[in-house]
C-alpha cells in the first residue's frame, strides 16, 4: 500500500502512550479490544467514531512516555491507515514500523492540518495533499527496508518471510 | 575523532572499530528483559516466528512486577504466560513474587547489568542501567522478540548531548531534583533520539542510587538513554554484585557532542513537576496550598534504599496528615528487608504509611492505589501524564522522596524546610 487518503482527526503535541492506551488495559494483547479502548478517555469522540481509513495528524513528540506496543497496535486496529507527526518519539517510531503501521513526519502538515481535513498521502512520491486546504508538502521517502518491513505487515511477518525466501 | 561512551560501547557490540551518530548498526545484546504487560505480545510473537528456543536462556530475563502480585485473572493468565515461557525456556532469571523486585531496581542490584553492557527491555525505563555506565533502552515487544530469537538488534547510533553540573549539592537536593529540573529545561522531547551524557562535580558526589534515578528519567526527555561514567561508586556498588566480567568504557577528551548544556546546583531547592509533563518543574517553594490526597513513595525511579532513608529522615517522629493516604512501596525485597533491619518500618508505620510487597503498583494507575475524579498525588514516580495514576481527572506531582515525605505531614505540597529540618 503506497496510498492513503481519509479524513483527519487532529492531535496536539506530547500525545503520550497512556493517552492512547491507558495502563489499565495493558494486561491485554487482543488487537479488536485494545482498539476500542484507543483514546478512551483522552479523545472519546475518536474512540467513537474514527472509522477505517482515517488519519491521525499530530504535532511534536507523538507516542511519548512507555514503550507498550499496545499502543501503536491499538491505533492500527481502529483501521487508522497513518500517522503524520511533526515529530515521534523514538520508542513509538520503531513500534509503530514493527507492528505495519506506517507513520512520517512532516511537521508543514501537521502544523497546517485541521481537524476533518481529508488529506491525501503518496508514499512513493513523497507527497502530502491536503484537499480541503488545497495545500501540497513534500516528505523524505520512508527507506525501502522499512517499507519492505510495513508490506509484509510488520517486523515479524517480515522476518518470516525473508527466511522462506531465502529457503527457495 | 574521539567516541563518547555511549558510541564506544555500540561499537564493541557492533564489531565496529569506530561509529558516528547516525550510523546504522546490528549489536549483540548482553541482557533483554521483558515483564508482565509487555512480554506476552513479545512471546506471541516469538512462537509467531516459529522460533524454538531463545538465543541464550541465560541473558532473558523475566520479571512479572506490573500486575503482580496478580491483580485480577487477566494479569493471573499473563504472569501464568511468563511463567510458562520461562520454564519451556530454562530461563536462568525469572522472579517469582518474594523474590520479585521493580525490574530496574532489581537487575543493578542483583548484578545482572554490569558496566560496559548492551542492555534492552521492553520497557521504557530500561535506560536506568546507564547509571552503571552501560548503554541500555527501552524498546517494544517486537524487538524484544527480535532479540530473544537472535540475540541482536539494529540501532541507530544517537548523538550525545552532554550535561555538566557544577557546584556542590545543597542539602535536600538529589538525583530527583537534578533530573527534573533539566527536564525542565530541556523539555520533553529536548533529547529525542539522543544519549544524554550526566557530569560534573556535582554528579560525582552523588550517589548510586540518585544516578540510578536521573537516568531513569532519561526518556522523560526523549532520550534514547542515559548514561555516566563509572568511578569509585559505581566499581563499590558493582563489586560482589556482578554476575559477569565486565568492561568499563569512558568518553575520550575530545568525543563529538552535539551539545553541551552547564547547571549550576549550589542556588537549587527541591524541584516538583505540576501536572500533566515531567517537564513542568519547578522549585517546591512555588506550590502554594496545593492539598493532596495521597502521596506514594517507591517506584523505579525511587524504590532504593537510599530514597526510603531520606523519605525516614523526614517522617521520623511525626504523622502523616489525616486526610491523606501515605503509600511507600520498597522497590526490592532486598530493599525492603534492608529497610525493616534499619527500622524505617517503624518509623513509617508510626506516621501512618501502608508498606507493600514490591510491585510497580500504582506508579502506573495499575493496583494498590488509584486516584479518583479530582484527587491529587504527590509522587516519586516517574510519569505525571494525564489519568496516569488513575482517574483522567486526577492530577500527579512528581517529586522527591524528601518533598513526598513533607507533603504527607503537612497535607500539601512541601519541601522539608517547612518542616523545620
Amino acid at each position: 500500500m503506497s496510498q492513503y487518503q481519509g479524513r483527519i482527526w487532529k492531535f496536539g503535541d506530547n500525545v503520550d502512550t497512556d493517552a492512547i492506551l491507558p495502563a489499565m488495559y495493558l494486561n491485554r494483547t487482543d488487537p479488536d479490544e485494545l482498539a476500542a479502548r484507543c483514546f478512551e478517555s483522552f479523545n472519546p469522540e475518536f474512540c467513537g467514531q474514527a472509522k477505517n481509513g482515517d488519519l491521525i495528524v499530530a504535532g511534536q513528540n507523538f507516542g511519548c512516555g512507555s514503550s507498550r506496543e499496545h499502543a501503536p497496535i491499538a491505533i492500527k486496529a481502529k483501521g487508522v491507515s497513518i500517522v503524520i507527526a511533526a515529530s515521534f518519539a523514538r520508542i513509538f517510531f520503531r513500534n509503530a514500523f514493527n507492528v505495519g503501521l506506517a507513520v512520517l513526519e512532516s511537521p508543514e502538515a501537521a502544523r497546517c492540518a485541521q481537524n476533518g481535513d481529508v488529506l491525501s498521502v503518496d508514499l512513493d512520491a513523497g507527497q502530502i495533499r491536503n484537499e480541503s486546504r488545497r495545500e501540497s508538502y513534500s516528505f523524505d521517502p520512508i527507506p525501502e527496508n522499512m517499507r519492505c518491513i510495513l508490506e509484509d505487515g510488520g517486523l515479524i511477518p517480515h522476518i518470516v518471510s525473508t527466511m522462506k525466501s531465502k529457503r527457495q | 575523532m574521539g567516541m563518547t561512551i555511549t558510541e564506544k560501547i555500540i561499537a564493541s557490540h557492533s564489531g565496529e572499530d569506530h561509529v558516528r551518530p547516525g550510523q546504522l548498526v546490528t549489536a549483540k545484546i548482553d541482557v533483554a528483559l521483558g515483564s508482565d504487560p509487555t512480554a506476552p505480545l513479545a512471546i506471541e510473537q516469538f512462537y509467531r516466528s516459529g522460533a524454538k528456543r531463545v538465543y541464550d536462556p541465560d541473558k532473558v530475563v523475566m520479571v512479572p512486577d506490573h500486575f503482580a502480585p496478580n491483580k485480577d485473572i487477566i494479569s493471573a493468565e499473563k504472569c501464568k504466560m511468563l511463567r510458562d515461557f520461562s520454564r519451556e525456556q530454562g530461563l536462568k532469571y525469572h522472579f517469582e513474587i518474594g523474590e520479585m523486585g521493580v525490574q530496574h531496581v532489581l537487575l543493578p542490584e542483583q548484578g545482572l547489568v554490569v558496566p560496559g553492557d548492551l542492555a534492552i527491555g521492553a520497557d521504557s525505563h530500561t535506560c536506568t542501567y546507564g547509571a552503571l555506565g552501560a548503554f541500555a533502552t527501552g524498546v517494544g515487544s517486537t524487538d524484544l522478540a527480535a532479540v530473544m530469537i537472535s540475540g541482536e538488534l539494529w540501532f541507530k547510533v544517537p548523538s550525545t548531548m552532554k550535561f555538566v553540573y557544577k557546584g556542590r549539592l545543597p542539602k535536600w537536593i538529589g538525583g530527583k531534583d537534578l533530573i527534573l529540573h533539566t527536564i525542565g529545561r530541556i523539555g520533553v522531547s529536548g533529547a529525542i533520539y539522543r544519549a544524554m551524557e550526566f557530569s560534573g562535580e556535582a554528579i560525582n558526589e552523588l550517589p548510586m542510587d540518585g544516578r540510578f534515578t536521573m537516568a531513569n528519567m532519561a526518556v522523560e526527555a526523549g532520550a534514547k538513554n542515559g548514561i555516566f561514567a563509572v568511578d569509585e561508586k559505581t566499581r563499590q556498588y558493582v563489586n560482589g554484585r556482578a554476575k559477569r566480567e565486565f568492561q568499563v568504557f569512558a568518553s575520550d577528551p575530545d568525543a563529538d557532542y552535539a551539545e553541551v548544556l552547564e547547571f549550576d546546583v549550589a542556588g537549587l531547592e527541591p524541584q516538583v513537576a505540576f501536572p500533566h509533563l515531567p517537564s513542568n518543574s519547578r522549585g517546591v517553594s512555588e506550590a502554594k496550598d496545593i492539598r493532596i490526597d495521597q502521596v506514594f513513595i517507591g517506584s523505579c525511579t525511587n524504590g532504593r534504599i537510599g530514597d526510603l532513608r531520606e523519605a525516614a529522615t523526614v517522617l521520623k517522629g511525626k504523622k502523616r496528615d489525616p486526610r491523606l493516604r501515605l503509600i511507600i512501596i520498597p522497590g526490592t525485597p532486598q530493599v525492603w528487608r534492608q529497610a525493616m533491619a534499619e527500622g524505617l518500618f517503624d518509623i513509617f508505620a508510626d506516621a501512618g504509611a501502608a508498606i507493600s510487597t514490591p510491585t510497580c503498583g500504582p506508579c502506573l494507575g495499575g493496583h494498590m492505589g488509584i486516584l479518583a475524579d479530582g484527587e491529587k498525588a504527590v509522587a516519586t514516580s516517574n510519569r505525571n501524564f494525564k489519568g496516569r495514576m488513575g482517574h483522567p481527572k486526577s492530577e500527579v506531582y512528581l517529586a522527591g522522596p524528601a518533598v513526598a515525605a513533607a507533603s504527607a505531614v503537612l497535607g500539601k505540597i512541601a519541601g522539608p524546610k517547612e518542616l523545620g529540618l
